[in-house]
């Protein structure tokens, strides 16, 4: 049989025998960025669409997470950073080409936003919540009066947020598994799928609850048929592709993958949500857990088994 | 001018003297290294080849660990050479991940290291150290858009190949076939 061997005097640390460059942090950031892009686009597009009294679990209580959400990130991202004292290098350029320079401006411009809107709406959880300083009743007066603005940037920004967590892989063509532009919208749709679990949890009335099961729903099967059409190109494609599709149907991936993220993430809670609407008695926290499970445990292994992928030569 | 190297697979013998010849030249931290040996056995037992190859980073024309870097701290210098600016870069690893060859590492310092073709030796007309060192003088250097340079010469001479082409990087570190 005709064989080839490679042998590589390199053993470089966290390069060889495979890539492991990114641990836990950039997977979490991914998440967590991907979570407070869905609410905070769904916030901003429900009060464009005035629905604001209807909908206050979407506009105005879960908002409240997110810049929790987005700081813990960007702690991660921080962390992972192994020059960190050159850190606000980041920010002396835009490179239009990179997409970790044009996300760390997505994110520079997206969390105050996110803090100026759950301030905004404080007195949901706080009623008696003063601001106390004539200034910071001032500033808020400024905002209210441009809410709407804010809505419109919440909604462009948490595109691009969204998508960018999913193209910051897809840009490595060195990497097969990453290298497919279908990572871009799985990964917005994710994080979209995940925001609507969160507002499911805040949500006010049932007639709101039984909306966001219903998007959640619709946005679990536009997952489901993304990641069908991933593999579809991965099989079609060369065999770098093939090879790291593999680490899916039969490799070292295949059972975390569909187990954790396409069971117990997305057909499960899917289940849980129709038997909902049929209005059997079913506790939301369950449906929503499973989801954000499922999102977090997509990002951990297409960023693990990414790094595994490679060109052979 | 385009700086490039061409490197005989005929001639090399795996010695291993450019990897520890540029350890020493770019105080290169101990356990890592910014060229290795590579070699490949291909055929059908008893038949079998040997391609013995000096990897390095291929300085590419089209360098995807320059483009996504966040900070302008992976650049070119002149003549196409592709390198990091140690204070600029954040240790994102983002370049790292985006090298189809795997040619750069993290830095025990932070930063991200790899190949400069010796930039500084070349500003003060040496050759790099692997290939003034290689005891079969199986490298050859220069600048391809003079066709007098050695590395010009010799491409025209021989058949050569560089590595996955297909990756679109437009390696400019020949092997000579
Ligand atoms: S070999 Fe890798 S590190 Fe070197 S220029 Fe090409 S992509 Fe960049
Ligand atoms: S690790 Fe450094 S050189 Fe590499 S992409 Fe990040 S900032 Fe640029």
């Amino acid at each position: 049989m005709r064989e080839e061997i490679i042998v590589s005097g390199r053993m470089n640390p966290h390069i060889d025998p495979h890539l492991e460059i990114w641990h836990w942090h950039i997977p979490l950031y991914l998440f967590l960025g991907g979570l407070a892009a869905g609410i905070l686009f769904f916030a901003g597009l429900y009060f464009i669409l005035g629905k604001e009294n209807k909908y206050t679990g979407a506009v105005r209580r879960a908002p409240i997470v997110v810049p929790f959400l987005l700081v813990i990130g960007l702690l991660a991202l921080f962390l992972d950073l192994r020059h960190k004292l050159f850190f606000w290098q980041l920010y002396t350029t835009i490179k239009i080409q990179s997409p970790m320079s044009w996300g760390a401006w997505t994110l520079m411009g997206i969390t105050p936003l996110s803090i100026v809107w759950a301030a905004l709406h404080i007195r949901e959880f706080f009623p008696n919540w003063d601001w106390k300083f004539s200034i910071l009743k001032d500033i808020e007066k400024f905002f209210v009066q441009y809410k709407i603005v804010l809505a419109w940037a919440m909604v462009i920004l948490g595109v691009i947020l969204g998508i960018y967590t999913g193209i910051l892989f897809s840009a490595f063509n060195a990497r097969p598994l990453w290298n497919t532009s279908i990572l871009g919208p799985l990964f917005l749709t994710s994080g979209l799928s995940a925001g609507a679990a969160v507002i499911i949890l805040f949500a006010q009335s049932k007639k709101e609850r039984l909306l966001f099961a219903k998007l959640d729903l619709m946005l679990i099967g536009i997952e489901l048929f993304l990641i069908v059409h991933m593999f579809m190109g991965f099989q079609a494609s060369t065999q770098v592709q093939i090879d790291a599709a593999s680490l899916f149907l039969g490799g070292s991936y295949t059972a975390p993958f569909w187990i954790f993220v396409v069971g117990i993430g997305m057909i499960v809670p899917a289940i849980l949500e129709i038997l909902e609407l049929f209005h059997k008695k079913i506790p939301v926290i369950i449906p929503v857990v499973l989801v954000l499970f499922g999102s977090l445990m997509l990002r951990f292994i297409i960023a693990y088994a990414g790094q595994l992928s490679r060109w052979l030569y | 001018m385009r700086y490039a190297m061409a490197i005989d697979t005929k001639k090399c013998v795996g010695c291993s003297d450019c990897v520890v010849a540029c350890q020493t030249e770019n105080n290169v931290p101990i356990g890592y290294c910014r060229d290795w040996v590579v070699e490949v056995t291909d055929g059908t037992y008893p038949q079998l080849e040997i391609e013995i190859r000096s990897e390095r980073c291929n300085h590419c024309d089209n360098s995807p660990c320059v483009r996504c870097c966040p900070t302008g701290a992976s650049h070119y210098e002149k003549g196409g050479i592709v390198t990091v600016t140690a204070h600029k870069c954040i240790g994102c690893g983002a370049c790292i991940a985006s090298c189809p060859y795997d040619a750069r590492y993290s830095h025990p310092d932070g930063h991200v290291d790899k190949c400069t073709f010796c930039l500084h030796r070349i500003e003060k007309g040496q050759q790099p150290a692997c290939v003034a060192v290689c005891p079969t003088k199986c490298m050859y250097f220069g600048d391809l858009d003079d066709p007098n340079s050695d590395v010009s010469q010799v491409l025209k001479k021989r058949k050569h190949k560089t590595l996955i082409p297909e990756a679109g990087t437009k390696p400019q570190v020949y092997y000579l076939i």
